[in-house]
């Protein structure tokens, strides 16, 4: 197991470092000059000379990566064009509040989804099963951004059940956790009753009936633990369709989070934060896949002997 | 395997004498209704786009002010917008420019992924290598995060949405055509091909590529319905498509406004979206099921 950890973790190596190259290029290819698009548009000529030295802009360009790259590894991401703030701080800030909503929205993915694709996949072609997957392939067309509107336009304008937006603890979490966790609730329903119907075919399910074992022991004690190999992959994949989603759900529901700050970076032509943010989400979203990685081989000792 | 080949053959040939390989996907296709259901929204989509000019009762882009936020009604059958406008002609439009920005979003990753895909593929080694890691940095990043990059670096318009949609899709389609021609590569009709004489570029073009098409039309099919979720996306957070041209998510933002005077200026849009994206959806679904050969014999 550990081999197996070590060999992923060494295979992360050419990804981050590819993450960092498309996060340093992204300055290079904005049409301009670097330095001037850093010292902003009411700088002076000599604070955009100085602001060139400082950076390094006048090195060739694979200086300037491995400077950038440098830099990086110690947590200096640059200062805020905008704010004149450290990059890292703008990022630890808002990189809390984006984090609980991805969290909030997978627990709300994740209890809608097992749920309703273990449902279905007992009662398959029944009303039920029809329903919730119908329901799914509407989960996963509807946009984020829409369902998160007409959330507000029930829930906190007509019934005045919960707030429309804002930051203040777990009741102005639930509407945008909806939102983004339906999406992923679609997925992850799907993918559980297709596991758990080719699982329950399998010779050692019969085997647990003709035993006598009630149906909810067959069903969670046997079934259940082999159908959620695939499952756990979903998961993963999930978490960076909801770091993607949460540029836009923070965008309706106003807030702080580590999307929001993109989208203001790009307005403003904040180029230090907007590579920050991009780095940030890159390397969290690679880690969560490293962990759902090992989480698999956990389940699946098949996965670590191969 | 001789005899699997065989009658392969023979069930092909039969099939092909009765009316043709189009005839035959589309008499298995008919099979699975909610395959049918896809196909029904997506051409009422595609004709709404192509004769919108044709079928819109008001201009688009002008509007009367005294008729702002009008609910719907028989002179506006969808209403009117925050400017007066009509809310159907501008859906109409809408379609236009979503299956404009699909269709060159779509065709762009796929001439790139499916070069990407067979070259590496193909080659094996190094260049795989290479070509896969750049992949995977690329599916690192959240797709609508790797948009955002592109229009950072770009600029908002339509044409860099497309670029960014499109370059966002590369990926998708580079890793399916990689798998099937590493699945076809060593394949006894290859391996003939090149006994013949055969070079790599007759090999793939004339054998390997188009065995891949089946996985390249469903990858196709789908990604269609992802790009207009991505694009409206963009557009709803203001970096894709500018006022006043109408596009679908630029219309949702602005009805953010007037949510609770004119909710209807916010739901139809949004639930044009997600018919299209429904319909693309069963559509590949279908095709996918369809042109499965396990699920074929």
């Amino acid at each position: 197991m550990l081999r197996f950890i070590l060999h992923r973790i060494f295979m992360l190596g050419p990804v981050l470092f590819g993450v960092t190259l498309v996060s340093f290029s992204l300055l290079h290819l904005v049409p301009g000059d670097p330095a001037e698009i850093l010292a902003g548009q009411e700088a002076t000529k000599e604070d955009v000379d100085r602001i060139r030295v400082e950076y390094g802009l006048d090195k060739p360009l694979a200086v300037q990566y491995v400077r950038f790259l440098v830099n990086a590894a110690q947590g200096d991401l640059g200062i805020s064009i905008q704010s004149r703030h450290p990059v890292r701080e703008l990022l630890f800030q808002r990189l809390i509040f984006t984090l609980q909503l991805s969290l909030a929205s997978i627990l709300v993915a994740s209890a809608i989804g097992l749920l309703a694709g273990i449902v279905s996949s007992t009662r398959q072609y029944s009303v039920f099963d029809n329903a919730s997957m119908l329901g799914a392939l509407f989960g996963i067309s509807m946009p984020i951004f829409w369902l998160g509107l007409l959330l507000i336009l029930v829930f906190a304008v007509k019934l005045q059940w919960l707030p429309s937006g804002g930051t203040g603890g777990l009741r102005y979490l639930i509407l945008p956790a909806i939102a983004l966790g339906s999406a992923s609730a679609a997925v992850i329903a799907r993918m559980t009753r297709a596991s758990m119907l080719e699982v329950t075919r399998q010779d050692y399910i019969r085997t647990a009936r003709a035993t006598g074992y009630r149906e909810s022991v067959v069903i969670f004690r046997h079934a259940l633990k082999n159908a959620m190999i695939p499952v756990v992959t979903v998961f993963g994949l999930e978490f960076g369709t909801m770091l993607g989603g949460a540029v836009l759900t923070e965008t309706v529901f106003a807030l702080p989070g580590i999307g929001r700050l993109l989208v203001e970076g790009i307005f403003m032509r904040d180029y230090p934060v907007v590579q920050g943010a991009m780095m940030a989400v890159a390397t969290t979203f690679v880690l969560v896949n490293l962990l759902t990685d090992v989480a698999y081989a956990f389940f699946d000792p098949r996965i670590r002997y191969e | 395997m001789a005899v699997q080949v065989a009658e392969t053959l023979r069930e092909r040939q039969e099939r092909v004498a009765a009316g043709g390989e189009l005839a035959d996907l589309w008499r298995r296709l008919r099979r699975n209704r909610a395959a049918i259901v896809g196909v029904v929204i997506v051409v009422v989509f595609v004709l709404l786009a192509v004769l919108a000019p044709a079928l819109v009762p008001f201009s688009p882009i002008h509007g009367d002010l005294n008729d702002r936020l009008q609910p719907p009604s028989v002179t506006h059958w969808l209403g009117t917008d925050e400017l007066g406008r009509d809310l159907l002609s501008r859906i109409l439009f809408g379609a236009r420019i979503s299956l404009e920005i699909q269709l060159v979003s779509v065709v762009l990753a796929l001439i790139v992924g499916v070069a990407l895909g067979s070259v590496g593929g193909y080659l094996g080694g190094y260049v795989d290598n290479v070509i896969m890691r750049c992949m995977d940095v690329l599916l690192a990043f959240p797709t609508i995060f790797l948009a955002l990059a592109i229009i950072a670096a770009l600029g908002t318009g339509l044409y860099n949405l497309m670029l960014a949609a499109g370059i966002a899709s590369v990926p998708q389609f580079a890793r399916i055509v990689r798998a099937s021609i590493l699945s076809l590569k060593e394949r006894e009709f290859v391996e003939a091909a090149r006994a013949l004489g055969g070079g790599s570029n007759r090999i793939m073009f004339r054998h390997l590529l188009p065995n891949c098409l089946a996985p390249i039309i469903v990858q196709s099919t789908l990604r269609m319905a992802t790009v207009l979720l991505t694009a409206s996306g963009l557009s709803f957070l203001g970096l894709g498509v500018q006022p006043p041209t109408p596009e679908w998510g630029a219309m949702l933002s602005n009805a953010r406004s007037y949510l609770i005077v004119a909710p209807h200026v916010a739901t139809i849009p949004g639930l044009a979206i997600m018919v299209v994206v429904v319909g693309f959806n069963l559509f590949g679904d279908g095709l996918r099921d369809t042109l499965d050969p396990r699920l074929r014999q």
